[in-house]
């Protein structure tokens, strides 16, 4: 399979902090779904601006299609705001106040000029439709909407375009569990119906159990373990992995209690970055881990066979 | 002390935006209240915690602590009451904190404030963080230097310190990464256990209510949809609207991608 | 308000002596004391005051039409690209900017307007020229906030020129903070061209400036009160009502509560 986009030693900075250190990542063309999964302080919100260039790069590339994204100027760069989109978390603040739906989901036709003025109407009401929402909508200012349907919203405007790959950053998680759930479904059907691709950023394990075929576990920017999603949260191998694997709730089941780490290790600059919440560490964590093939995936763990066998 | 709720409304104008026919929460029990943005779950503890009215809005029915009924009391009543029988924690803890003192001084004045004597402090405190996963050198820290989890643990080392007999915890952990969020869920559970505690606990997440709680109740637009234990809720739901939550509490491993 | 602006625009049909408003002597008439032909009274060259007062509104409200329309033109410009473009562009504006406020306002009108002849227009000028930087403040500010919401990410994901984020996007968001500002502004501007006339910098007579006839009557107020009692009583409520409509406004350009 050839790659739609692929990140290659990816470094990136916020204010005078490296929150993102060495990370490789590979997108297939659609339909095909990455996950990215961390939690906060993972850098993934910097990892999800960077991808579509929002924010700049310190070291490594991104190449989208034979194209490297941060080099990209003229016609290469408008070429790639057309075929990869950013959804954001918060459907609330990526809506402008001002502006109905309809002038907030016509805006790329109007910046790429690919739709004509007079056919806009028509081709939002379609665009709305293919996300479940209702015709009367279009009319609407985001502040009349609800928390749902300005997530909708948002997707149908970052479809306008017809891209081949989606940035997802918690697209679902200011929502209510039950529209959360319609959202998921959405994206499900978006993607086998046009072939997308996307990159979907979250802390939610279930919700990148559904949604991709492959992950990668980030901590503190760098990447613990990457591999088949089912095979990550199956069987994970590392300790973090482990960790939140454990954490998700689930109906009627009370978790054992969290396993903690010896008091005697002290933490360190240059080891592993979980060295401080890990319960397996060991001096030998002290110097940082390089991700090696262990059972199936890559894992960053110097104790990734004792992980495994204490799993 | 068991709370005791009657038939309590809390209405904004003429809007009933929540109505608690009955509930009975007896010491050391757990009971979950599910229910999405707008459900009437979070009036409903606002009500309870005398609070409504600063919002606008108006409780009618009855709910009684220890032979105090919670609705009708002045204000002045409330403050030998709340937070000391009983107290509440929410989803950001650290905007509940005052943000120029440091957690020691915090914790020191709230003792004082229930009447703790001085002497005590410091042995209370401790013990407290102790039973919260805390170090007490976080009492040095001011608010904006913790953790989320770190402060939701330090609300509730607070509950303990001042042995609160009922602790309405609003979606405690849903601002928490998932495993942060385990801690809490983990140090709530030894609250009820060292203290017989009372809680009742709302959150939008079955899976976490199923967990922690012995009964359940599942709101929606400001009524009770279902009600009883969390066994039979999720073994049998009487709602189609119960259903569609449970349906909605993400698993893994269901339908996933190759 | 609205009260005071037909008043400016009525003011010849409304006003009893329309010619009063200008040059008029009528010296058998003066200082005649509020009456049913006269009833705000008359001042010491016989001139009817209601009428004057009436056109003082028109030339008052068309000192803060210029000053807040020259002022939030400039600030709105200078602002807006500082914040929008940041980096060196940020740092020079807002240096330039920070000096004109280093300077009291009313001072550095009073100087500017003693160097051009006295007169209402320049005296609009004035304080047009030490009221931008204010805009340009809040207009930088907005610019700041605005460039990092998620509609601007969206924007520029887009593919959105710099030109398209700023007129779609920052401009119209920023404004409405600007105008509130401008409506809070109009009563202190009434004030400053008021004072600026006191001090005869301002409009000269025969102009019906209510600063103005303040300053003509302040040697009788105590023979004849209603000379400044009634101009003085009209800056005051304008002031009010201009406040008041500040409020107004702040609601009604809120998105979230206008139902549109």
């Amino acid at each position: 399979m050839s790659d739609l986009l692929l990140v290659k030693g990816l470094r990136l900075a916020f204010g005078q902090t490296e929150v993102v250190k060495d990370v490789d990542l590979r997108v297939a063309a659609g339909p095909f779904g990455l996950g990215v999964i961390g939690e906060s302080g993972s850098g993934k919100t910097t990892l999800a601006r960077a991808l579509v260039r929002l924010h700049p790069v310190l070291a490594g590339s991104v190449v989208f299609d034979g194209t490297d994204v941060q080099r990209a100027s003229g016609k290469a760069l408008l070429k790639y705001r057309r075929d990869a989109q950013l959804v954001f978390q918060d459907g609330d603040g990526a809506l402008d106040p001002r502006m109905s739906v309809l002038a907030s989901v016509s805006e790329p036709f109007a910046i790429h000029g690919t739709i004509p003025r007079a056919k806009r109407r028509a081709q939002v009401a379609a665009l709305l439709d293919e996300v479940g929402l209702p015709a009367d909508v279009i009319d609407r200012y985001p502040h009349q909407l609800s928390g749902g349907q300005r997530q909708r919203v948002v997707i149908a405007r970052a479809l306008a375009l017809e891209p081949r790959m989606l940035v997802l950053d918690e697209p679902t998680s200011a929502l209510d569990v039950t529209v959360q759930e319609r959202v998921l479904q959405l994206i499900e059907r978006l993607r086998e119906q046009r072939g997308l691709a996307y990159v979907l950023i979250s802390h939610n394990l279930a919700v990148v159990d559904r949604l991709c075929e492959q992950s990668v576990v980030l901590y503190r920017g760098e990447v613990m373990e990457r591999g088949r999603t089912r095979d990550l949260l199956e069987r994970p191998v590392h300790p973090y992995t482990q960790a939140l694997r454990a954490a998700v709730p689930e109906l009627g089941v009370t978790r054992p209690p969290i396993a903690r780490r010896a008091a005697n290790v002290h933490s360190t600059l240059n080891g592993c970055p979980y060295f401080d919440r890990c319960s397996l560490a060991v001096d030998q964590c002290q110097t940082k881990p390089t991700l090696r093939s262990v059972a199936g995936r890559e894992v960053a763990c110097h104790r990734a066979e004792e992980a495994l066998a204490s799993h | 002390m068991t709370l005791r709720v009657d038939d309590l409304r809390v209405s904004y104008g003429d809007r009933t935006v929540a109505h608690l026919p009955h509930l009975c929460l007896e010491p050391g029990q757990v009971i979950g209240i599910a229910g999405e943005s707008g459900s009437g779950k979070s009036q409903t503890a606002l009500a309870l915690m005398g609070l409504t009215h600063y919002a606008g809005g108006k409780v009618t029915g009855s709910a009684s602590l220890a032979g105090i009924d919670l609705t009708s009391i002045s204000q002045r009543e409330w403050r030998q009451v709340r937070g000391r029988r009983i107290a509440m924690i929410m989803q950001s803890p650290r905007s509940a904190l005052n943000p120029t003192l440091r957690l020691g001084t915090l914790f020191s004045r709230t003792l004082k404030l229930h009447g703790v004597a001085r002497s005590q402090h410091q042995g209370l405190m401790e013990k407290a963080l102790d039973e919260v996963l805390l170090e007490p050198q976080i009492l040095n820290r001011y608010p904006h230097q913790v953790s989320g989890g770190q402060a939701q643990r330090f609300a509730i080392a607070l509950v303990a310190a001042l042995q609160v007999e009922v602790l309405i915890a609003d979606e405690p952990t849903s601002a928490l990464d998932v495993t942060v969020q385990a801690e809490v869920i983990e140090v709530l559970q030894g609250l009820r256990r060292r203290h017989n505690t009372s809680l009742l606990f709302i959150s939008h997440d079955l899976a976490l209510i199923s967990e922690l709680a012995d009964e359940a109740i599942v709101m929606r637009d400001g009524t009770v949809v279902e009600q009883g234990k969390v066994g039979q809720i999720l073994a049998d739901p009487a709602s189609d609207y119960t259903r569609a939550l449970i349906d909605a509490v993400p698993r893994i491993g269901a339908g996933n991608r190759e | 308000m609205a009260l005071i602006v037909l008043a400016a625009i009525l003011a010849p049909w409304l006003s009893p002596y329309p010619g009063d408003a200008a040059n008029a002597v009528h010296p058998e008439a003066a200082l005649l004391s509020p009456s049913g032909a006269h009833w705000f009274g008359t001042d010491q060259v016989g001139r009817d005051i209601f009428t004057r007062v009436l056109f003082g509104a028109r030339v008052s409200l068309g000192i803060v039409v210029l000053v807040l329309a020259a002022a939030s033109v400039v600030g709105l410009a200078i602002g807006l690209a500082a914040g929008f473009l940041g980096g060196w562009v940020d740092t020079i504006l807002m240096r330039i900017t920070d000096v004109f406020l280093a300077f009291p306002a009313l001072l550095l009108a009073v100087a500017l307007s003693s160097v051009l002849s006295p007169s209402a227009l320049h005296a609009a000028l004035a304080i047009a020229f030490t009221w931008w930087p204010w805009y340009a403040r809040l207009a930088r500010a907005q610019a700041i906030s605005i460039r990092r919401e998620g509609y601007s990410d969206a924007a520029r994901v887009l593919g959105a020129s710099r030109t398209r984020q700023l007129v779609r996007h920052v401009l119209p968001n920023a404004s409405t903070a600007v105008a509130v500002q401008m409506s809070l502004d109009a009563a202190g501007i009434i004030l400053t061209a008021a004072t600026m006339s006191y001090l005869g910098l301002g409009a000269q007579d025969p102009v019906p400036e209510w600063g103005l006839m303040v300053a003509q009557g302040q040697p009788l107020s105590t023979t004849a009160w209603w000379v400044i009692t009634f101009p003085g009583l009209a800056i005051m409520v304008t002031a009010v009502a201009s406040n008041f409509i500040g409020d107004g406004l702040q609601g009604a350009l809120d998105p979230k509560r206008g139902n549109r």
